[in-house]
């Protein structure tokens, strides 16, 4: 494979022994943006977790390579090295952590992958100064990187934080898993315009939305269409409008046995 | 002085060996001779009994620990984590609960400030004062340590501030053990109305994994309007038992800042017991546990409400790693007239392991009106997701262990308003966990 890609070959992943995803093939460049669409249940994010190698996500089949190299049996914290990130659609809290404590490790460990536990942390002074930068930039207050890990953030104040640590870690491939959920038209806006402005164009990006508006600063390059754990359609910038503007049931009819799958998937889900 | 080749262990002729040889008033030889009936008396105790349910103590034998021996000729070395880290107006260094060496600002000495052995302390001056307080809040008839510990005690610590003398920086006291040696040292504070000072005493072995036991008593006087600062860093190695009776007693408006580490230990038995016995004193207890191997650190708290308007808030955290075991059982008892009397306690326990245990059971008794009392404990473990989020951050499994651990401790450490005390605990911990495995 090229370099400076990320590639997701003939993917199967089980939870708890339940095939999610059925043969997922996805590749993208750095410097595109994707968006990956379907309906709930479809398994968008189980292919973001997937790829970030969550312990949970079972993989079957296939591999995940990043310029070339496989990773599936890499840990997490190696591919986030390798340059991975995913902005979480639901973050979890890390009570009693600061965020920039936490980010300053994770700065310092993404920077220098080869760095070991206990090793020198980016210096403080260097470090405050880019955050500063950064939260000037996306107009956070400097007193929220004095709060604890998502705990106690609103919606968007989680998603804001998302985007302050993909600012912060400069991926060369980042995953923004519904960044847009929850948030009012106008933080959607600001999510938008804030990913474009941390250079989210020069990343590659899988864009997982329901949303217009997210894409409206970062118009994809291309569209995946994700039905029942397969990639049913692949196109450009106007398959989301089209499906925006459609919904997925016409998709449902034209592929009736993705489709059946999702019902199938859906059933399993409520059990 | 016993010499080298007689008994001192704590058997009949080890107690007349060391108690007696030794000059003192007869006031204390007597109080040793009634405590050590006592002493004897007394059971072992056993799981049949409602405080050691959860506490075995198959594996303690007493008879291999020496009550008392000659200091070695060359001191060794004490691995201590304070000593290099604390900025102190005194300190005192005692190896198997004995002065090996103390110091004093002199400014302070000038001021009647004490920091001194307490037995030394009875011959040089103090007998009056001593004697009035010595055991005087602390109840030796307890159970089979505590009269053991009053009958047996020597070397100690004696910490005396007048009034309205205020000591900046802190006094720290190094308890040091040796292998096969005992530590029964006693420690008595007392701070004079409005006097404020800080104390910080920590405990460390002198070797790494011999065994050694620790039989001790606290004694916290503060009068009118006194305000302490107390840390006591339990940080023996683990293969030592820890056998300890403490106790504060607060007059009117008097304050007690109290940090517990309870780190070290093969097996830490512990009843630390704040007293308000004046209107208006205040007590704030921070417990920071970490247990791991085959650690049983068992922690009872009471918090005693004896006078209106009191204040008490205590908050334990603790981690456990392997198969260690934490108890914390805590008691609020407010009595009939302490009215408006607040009382708060919780303990939050997070557990490392599969086959780590923990008991953590609060308890009220109430029995005065309009008071305001509440408790809480919890016991979970870590969260997978955590570890994760972290993982896609960049930071390897234990990293991010350590991070969430430290985190977890983080609200009682911000209660601690002495910074290397605070520091220290964070390294110490962040030192022993290892990663989580589920």
């Amino acid at each position: 494979m090229s370099p400076e890609t990320l590639s997701v070959i003939d993917l199967h992943v089980s939870v708890e022994g339940k095939p999610i995803l059925k043969g997922v093939n996805l590749t993208i460049r750095r410097g595109e943006i994707h968006a990956l669409m379907g309906p709930n249940g479809s398994g968008k994010t189980t292919l973001g977790l997937a790829i970030m190698g969550h312990p949970r996500y079972e993989i079957t089949r296939g591999r995940i390579e990043l310029d070339g190299e496989d990773i599936t049996q890499l840990e997490p914290h190696e591919r986030a090295r390798r340059g991975l990130f995913m902005a979480f659609q639901r973050p979890v809290a890390i009570p009693g952590v600061r965020l920039a404590d936490f980010l300053r490790h994770a700065v310092s460990n993404v920077r220098n992958p080869a760095r070991k536990e206990g090793e020198e942390l980016i210096p403080m002074r260097e470090f405050r100064k880019e955050l500063k930068e950064k939260m000037d930039l996306l107009r956070m207050d400097a007193e929220f990187a004095r709060r604890y890990v998502n705990d106690g953030f609103s919606g968007g104040e989680m998603k804001r934080a998302e985007i302050l640590q993909m600012a912060m870690l400069r991926p060369k491939f980042a995953i923004l898993d519904e960044t847009d959920s929850g948030l009012d038209v106008d933080a959607v806006r600001l999510a938008s315009q804030s990913i474009a402005e941390i250079g989210g164009r020069q990343m590659g990006l899988l864009i997982i939305t329901h949303h217009e508006r997210l894409l409206e600063h970062n118009p994809p390059d291309v569209t995946h269409v994700l039905l029942g754990g397969r990639i049913v359609e692949t196109g450009g910038p106007e398959l989301a409008e089209r499906l925006h503007r459609e919904g997925y049931d016409q998709l449902r009819q034209k592929y009736p046995e993705a489709a059946a799958e999702e019902a199938a998937l859906a059933g399993q889900g409520k059990q | 002085m016993p010499s080298l080749n007689l008994d001192t262990s704590f058997t009949d002729e080890g107690f007349h060996n060391v108690a007696f040889h030794r000059p003192q008033p007869n006031w204390l030889k007597e109080l040793r001779q009634r405590a050590y009936r006592t002493f004897e008396d007394l059971p072992m105790p056993n799981r049949s009994m409602e405080e050691w349910r959860r506490t075995e103590l198959r594996h303690f034998r007493l008879l291999q620990f020496q009550a008392w021996s000659p200091h070695p000729e060359q001191a060794p070395e004490i691995p201590s984590q304070l000593i290099p880290r604390l900025d102190t107006d005194g300190l005192i260094i005692t190896l198997n609960g004995r002065k090996l060496e103390s110091r004093l600002d002199p400014a302070l000495g000038q001021q009647g400030v004490v920091l001194n052995c307490l037995e030394d302390s009875i011959l040089n001056g103090w007998e009056e004062l001593i004697r009035k307080h010595l055991f005087s809040i602390l109840d030796w008839k307890y159970d089979k340590f505590a009269a053991m510990h009053a009958a047996f005690w020597t070397g100690g610590i004696f910490v005396y501030v007048p009034k309205d003398i205020r000591v900046n920086k802190p006094l720290l006291h190094v308890a040091a053990l040796m292998p096969g040696q005992a530590d029964v040292g006693h420690t008595l504070i007392i701070l004079d109305e409005g006097a404020e000072a800080t104390v910080v005493s920590e405990t460390v072995s002198v070797d790494p994994s011999a065994s050694s036991l620790y039989c001790g008593g606290i004694e916290i006087i503060l009068r009118p309007g006194a305000r302490l600062r107390y840390v006591n860093m339990q940080n023996w190695n683990q293969a030592t038992f820890h056998f300890a009776h403490q106790k504060a007693v607060l007059a009117e408006r008097a304050s007690l800042e109290w940090t517990l580490g309870a780190l070290g230990g093969r097996l830490a038995k512990v009843n630390q017991h704040l007293v308000l016995d004046g209107p208006e004193s205040e007590g704030i207890v921070n417990g920071v546990m970490f247990a791991e191997n085959r650690q049983h650190l068992a922690y009872h708290t009471l918090q005693h409400h004896r006078t209106p308007k009191t204040k008490s808030d205590l908050l334990y955290k603790g981690a456990l790693q392997d198969q260690s075991h934490l108890v914390w059982r805590g008691m609020i008892r407010v009595e009939a007239g302490a009215v408006k009397a607040d009382g708060y306690q919780r303990n939050d326990n997070l557990m490392l392991s599969q086959t780590a245990r923990t008991d953590c059971i609060p308890g009220l008794e109430i029995l005065a009106d309009d008071v305001r009392c509440t408790h809480g404990a919890t016991a979970g473990r870590v969260d997978e997701e955590e570890i994760f989020y972290c993982q896609t951050r960049g930071l390897t499994r234990r990293e991010a262990t350590r991070l969430v651990v430290t985190g977890f401790f983080q609200q009682v450490l911000d209660r601690i308003t002495i910074d290397s005390v605070r520091e220290a605990l964070t390294d110490i911990i962040q030192h022993r966990v290892r990663e989580y495995r589920g």
